[in-house]
């Protein structure tokens, strides 16, 4: 893809629209440029000509800035270029080519996120340039696809491998060495959050009360480093380096990382510090679990580090116990916080469909026969004797947990549903209703449901079309289960029905789907109606 | 309904009714109308016997159900004399066996008593022209007596594809049918002509007379046809 935009960039470096200013605030639309970076597709692309980010990439009539190479001129163009054929939707999210090097390509300006961690890495940019060739994006970090600072997702929105790959390298070169630790609390300070305003590490170096409580570290660092040399324990010198660069970058972006962006850690962090929704604990309960934890930790990492050099054997089994053991205390409340959170979730979507299903009962039986009787206001007999039974229904409903519109509290097999439905609807609303039938099968769950929308389609046809007939087909074939409802009436017009008449939507559609059925509705106004529904056999209904 | 306009050109179809129901056979003829000639009508076998070889009509409308015998038994007794005379069934009887054994026994088509007026006007002429009428319900039934055959290795041995296994196409017309479509409305859904519809439903027809299948034999056998 980054070919493709380099070539079609060449031919339409000219056509970038709007000039933009070579320095300065992002604009507004930015944060949708950027954030539009997974996944290309034509509608972000516009996106992105409507507001090209700003930088000497965007110098008017392509004038490459001190830019070696296309990289400059490749990006002011590629952000015209973008509708070529070749830059397929859903390609490569942010393959090479939208990277910080192909437009920040020269010792110019480099935008407002220039700061003193970002001109570090110029080495490795210009690194890239010959073999990306055309970048058009900074390389920031994500605000869509993160986990705490978004430094793996803005890699893999960069990079084009997928973010998970990406964090679990972190995850292990943190286990091997504590680098990926630093690494990327480094990147988290220097890169700025796309949307973001900049860097954090630009508002860091001018928090002098975050930087003296960073280097507040200093001691603790020192003393490991006493402590390594004493015990002759090598390992402990990195590893107090990279927990001091940590612990300190840490400190920095907590202090200046944006509202917005604090926001999110606390939703983050909330769980391991806060358990359950009610008020938070005691700060000194919080310390007091961290203080087990590490200790437990420090604990199991000495064990393990110095088991070997003693004949026992267990001790390098008792060290990873306990570091297990640290673990536990540290996470343990968060994973039950989230352990919590999924149950929490699964219990409101069974809610949702419980209402539903409720919705499309009441449907079925109080709303239609209330549209029955106001169809029947001059045959106050009629409307009486509609009232008594549905009075009586609803009283079965209530209080003696019958559900209304179930079918087959007699019937235990599809054909015997069907004409169950065919009697009681020949009977509500005076059509003929001819049932046809190949093969049959037991009922279950889904094809009740399935009936109870085969009724619902044929009550609509019975009330709606002005046919006399309405044809009920039903097949079981070894692989599923289909019904037809067919009327030879008015038809009508499915984009015109209105939204609130629940009947197709609600009582057909949506509750085949919740079976994993489907629904087909097949109509146009004078034609008449067939309503399909199908639902796949499940083996043991065989 | 299904074709040609009820008062449609050709001379007018000479029917013979029989049915055990005189209320029934006054509401035929008054629906049948002007379109057909009714040549008389019969409310047991053996009356009916007698006067349909004096008559000689094109179509017989028989009821499926009638004492001494039923519609098989006039079958039986009338078409190895006067095969010309046509036979389309009519019933409100829900048993595939019987629908089956009417057909089997040599009737034209099958269609259940709640069809409108046009529409058994339409069924009549196009039995009397030769061809098949096959009402959703019979279409049903066929396909449920043809369906997949779990055990086509223990029928090897009479077993003729030609016979016993409709084709995709067929199916295809039956199950339209079975849906409540008309001929045309077939022919329409499966871009195909209206002839073309009814040379499928006729040759089903011919299977469905001709299969020795065993879900056909053993309903036949079952009402002691065969």
């Amino acid at each position: 893809m980054s070919r493709a935009c380099a070539s079609a960039a060449a031919g339409t470096i000219g056509d970038n629209p709007e000039p933009t200013p070579l320095a300065g605030p992002p604009p507004q639309g930015w944060s949708r440029w950027s954030g539009c970076s997974r996944g290309w597709d034509h509608r972000g692309i516009t996106d992105r000509h409507d507001t090209p980010p700003p930088g000497p990439g965007a110098l008017p009539s392509g004038a490459a800035p001190a830019a070696p190479g296309p990289a400059g001129a490749a990006r002011s163009g590629g952000v015209a270029a973008r509708p070529d054929p070749e830059a397929t939707p859903g390609g490569a999210p942010g393959s090479a080519g939208d990277g910080p090097w192909g437009w920040a390509g020269g010792p110019g300006p480099f935008g407002p996120w220039t700061g003193p961690g970002w001109r570090g890495r110029h080495h490795w940019r210009s690194g890239h340039h010959h073999s990306a060739g055309a970048g058009h994006r900074p390389l920031q970090r994500s605000s869509q696809d993160r986990f705490l600072g978004g430094v793996a997702g803005g890699l893999s929105e960069r990079l084009g491998i997928d973010a998970t790959v990406i964090r679990i390298g972190l995850v292990l070169l943190a286990l091997v060495s504590g680098v990926g630790v630093v690494a990327y609390v480094v990147a988290w300070l220097v890169l700025p959050l796309a949307g973001g305003n900049g860097a954090i590490a630009l508002r860091a170096v001018a928090d002098r009360r975050g930087l003296v409580l960073a280097l507040a570290f200093v001691p603790a660092l020192a003393a490991t480093l006493v402590i390594g040399a004493d015990l002759d324990a090598g390992f402990l010198a990195p590893l107090g380096w990279a927990s001091f660069v940590s612990a300190a970058g840490l400190v920095l972006v907590w202090r200046n990382a944006e509202p917005d962006e604090l926001a999110w850690l606390h939703q983050v962090l909330d769980p391991v510090v806060h358990l359950g929704s009610g008020p938070p604990p005691a700060l000194r309960a919080l310390a007091v679990r961290i203080a087990i934890g590490l200790v437990l930790l420090v604990g199991g990492l000495a064990l393990v580090a110095f088991g070997h050099t003693t004949t026992a054997v267990l001790r390098p089994v008792g060290g990873a116990l306990l570091i297990l053991a640290a673990v536990v205390v540290l996470f343990g409340p968060w994973w039950l916080r989230l352990g919590r959170n999924l149950i929490d979730e699964r219990q409101a979507r069974l809610r949702a469909e419980d209402r539903a299903d409720m919705a499309s009962r009441v449907h079925d039986s109080v709303l239609q026969t209330l549209a029955l009787i106001q169809r029947s206001a001059d045959n106050p007999q009629r409307v009486v004797q509609l009232a008594r039974a549905q009075e009586r229904e609803l009283r079965a409903w209530l209080f003696e947990g019958q559900v209304p519109g179930a079918i087959g509290q007699g019937a235990t097999t599809l054909v015997a549903g069907m004409q169950v439905i065919a009697g009681e609807v020949e009977a509500a609303h005076r059509v003929t209703v001819e049932v046809v039938t190949v093969g049959d099968c037991p009922l279950d769950d889904d094809l009740r449901a399935l009936l109870e929308a085969a009724r619902e389609a044929t009550v609509n046809a019975a009330k709606w079309s002005g046919a006399p007939v309405v044809s009920l087909f039903s097949e079981v074939e070894p692989g599923r289960v289909s019904v037809f409802v067919r009327d030879r009436g008015t038809g009508f017009d499915p984009v015109a029905v209105a939204d609130d008449r629940r009947g197709v939507a609600e009582s057909i559609r949506a509750r085949m789907q919740r079976h994993g059925g489907r629904a087909t509705l097949r109509t146009a106004p004078g034609e008449g109606t067939e309503v399909e529904l199908t639902l796949a056999r499940r083996e043991e209904r065989a | 309904m299904n074709g040609a306009p009820p008062s449609g050109d050709g001379p007018r179809p000479r029917v013979f009714l029989v049915d055990d129901h005189h209320l029934f056979r006054v509401g035929v003829r008054a629906e049948l109308g002007d379109s057909v000639e009714v040549v008389g009508e019969a409310d047991e076998v053996a009356a009916a016997i007698e006067l349909i070889g004096e008559r000689r009509p094109d179509v017989v409308l028989l009821d499926v159900h009638l004492p001494d015998g039923g519609g098989q038994a006039i079958l039986q007794a009338v078409r190895p004399v006067h095969p010309e005379v046509r036979f389309l069934a009519l019933s409100v009887s829900d048993a595939p066996e019987d629908v089956i054994a009417v057909i089997r026994a040599g009737a034209r088509g099958y269609v259940t008593k709640t069809i409108s007026g046009t529409e058994l006007v339409d069924a009549v002429r196009r039995v009397s022209e030769g061809d098949a009428v096959f009402s959703p319900r019979l279409a049903g039934f066929v396909l449920d007596a043809f369906a997949d055959m779990p055990d086509q290795a223990q029928l090897a041995a009479s077993f003729d594809p030609e016979l016993d296994l409709l084709s995709p196409r067929e199916r295809q017309v039956l199950r339209l049918i079975a849906r409540g479509y008309t001929y045309k409305e077939v022919a329409r859904e499966l871009s195909i002509s209206a002839k073309t519809v009814e040379s499928h439903v006729s040759a089903v027809l011919r299977k469905l007379q001709l299969s020795t299948r065993h879900q056909l034999t053993r309903w036949a056998a079952e009402r002691r046809l065969v």
